[in-house]
């Protein structure tokens, strides 16, 4: 075979490879939704995080602001020690509060800043202080039979 | 009689073992060689180029084929099953992660060692019966220079934008069967696949994966042609051990 064909084939298979390696980082990956890139730790303990992973996303007012970055017990207060990396361009003043919430009924678990109207902002590594810990089905539809037999029984009583 | 019989049943057990090991540590020592000689295809890279051209466009049909088709049916099956919970949209993490994570890298290295990896053994198998070989040598050129590392590279380079291009034509396929076809929310399949996929953990990893693969495969395809008896039966066992090892 010629040089020159040669040389253009595999110079469009070499450039296919790149187009196909480009296709997964960008249209596939998440490179391009890499926000600055630069991110500080802020710290939540909750009583109950449910399904909550590593990587999940951390949103305010239904934006992407950063990625739980590791989920931990906490030995001595018994609670999950959640670290978040949130984006350096958003900052959250000190009295934030920080839920973990579901996205759809059966969605994955995020955790939702709610942001506050104190003056100081959070720094590096600060704890949130008002925390609201993940809904649990079982124990919410426990707490509603418990409810209607009360008023079910209370309505008895009333006829009697 | 029924102790020394079960003796040479465990006998045989140890030397089928110890027959394996000694042939995968005579991979590693080639592969260990076939790096000292490489000097030579890198100052000579159009010998290199060559071999791309071999093992990598020549199986860029039966890779991307199989790609389109392999995502095609994950993109039928997976919104077959996801369909029962209501959360269809989610095929699209489904065939992105499955690809990117292990279909791409392990499939294209098998497709690789079956078309390209048996081609390059069976050429230096064939080499060597035909004394080729030796003539290189008689010729003061070290055929492993010349011959192996050349090859070796050739498949190495390869395979990692086979296995990305594997994957891309299956995201596509999964893409052409879900959306296109049977309608599932275009701009949900796409952001729930970016939601889900890291490009260090997921895309990096699976790069990582083929890389090693192309290692592993490409050094087998040259050491069994290389080591092969000099028959036409040597050969024929030395691509059928190539592709299943």
């Amino acid at each position: 075979m010629e040089r020159s064909t040669l040389n253009l084939l595999v110079g469009i298979f070499v450039l296919l490879g790149f187009f196909a390696f480009l296709v997964l980082a960008f249209k596939v990956g998440n490179l391009s939704a890499g926000g600055s890139g630069q991110t500080y730790t802020l710290v939540a303990n909750f009583d109950n995080i449910g399904q909550l992973k590593e990587r999940a996303p951390v949103r305010s007012a239904g934006v992407l602001v950063g990625r739980v970055k590791s989920v931990r017990f906490d030995p001595v207060h018994y609670t999950a020690e959640v670290r978040m990396a949130i984006d350096t361009q958003f900052k959250f003043p000190k009295d934030t509060s920080a839920s973990v919430l579901t996205s759809g009924i059966l969605g994955e678990q995020y955790i939702g800043l709610e942001a506050g109207g104190d003056d100081q902002m959070l720094k590096d590594g600060d704890q949130i202080k008002l925390v609201q810990g993940a809904v649990v089905l079982e124990r919410l539809i426990g707490q509603f039979l418990f409810n209607k037999a009360q008023d079910s029984s209370a309505a008895k009583g009333a006829q009697k | 009689m029924v102790l020394e019989s079960t003796l040479r049943n465990i006998r045989l057990v140890g030397d089928g073992t110890l027959k394996i090991v000694e042939r995968i540590g005579a991979t590693v020592v080639f592969l260990g060689l076939t790096l000292t000689q490489s000097a030579t295809s890198f100052r000579r890279f159009d010998l290199v180029i060559r071999e791309i051209f071999y093992a990598g466009v020549q199986s860029l049909i039966i890779i991307m084929v199989s790609g389109l088709f392999v995502g095609m049916v994950l993109g039928l099956q997976g919104r077959e099953t996801l369909q029962n919970y209501g959360s269809e949209q989610s095929v699209g993490v489904l065939v992105a992660l499955s690809l990117v994570r292990e279909l791409g890298p392990v499939v294209a290295a098998l497709l690789f060692a079956s078309r390209a990896g048996s081609a390059i053994t069976a050429e230096i198998g064939l080499m060597k019966a035909t004394e080729q070989l030796s003539a290189m040598e008689m010729m003061a050129i070290n055929p492993m220079a010349r011959v192996v590392a050349p090859r070796f590279w050739g498949g190495v380079i390869s395979m990692p934008l086979l296995a990305m291009l594997f994957s891309a034509m299956g995201i596509i396929g999964g893409f052409l069967v879900a959306v296109v076809l049977i309608g599932v929310d275009d701009g949900a399949f796409w952001s729930q696949m970016q939601a889900a996929v890291d490009f260090r953990h997921d895309i990096a990893n699976g790069i990582i994966k083929s890389l090693v693969f192309g290692i592993a495969v490409s050094a087998i395809a040259t050491f069994e042609g290389y080591e092969a008896s000099p028959t036409a039966e040597g050969v024929y066992g030395a691509t059928t051990r190539t592709v299943v090892s």
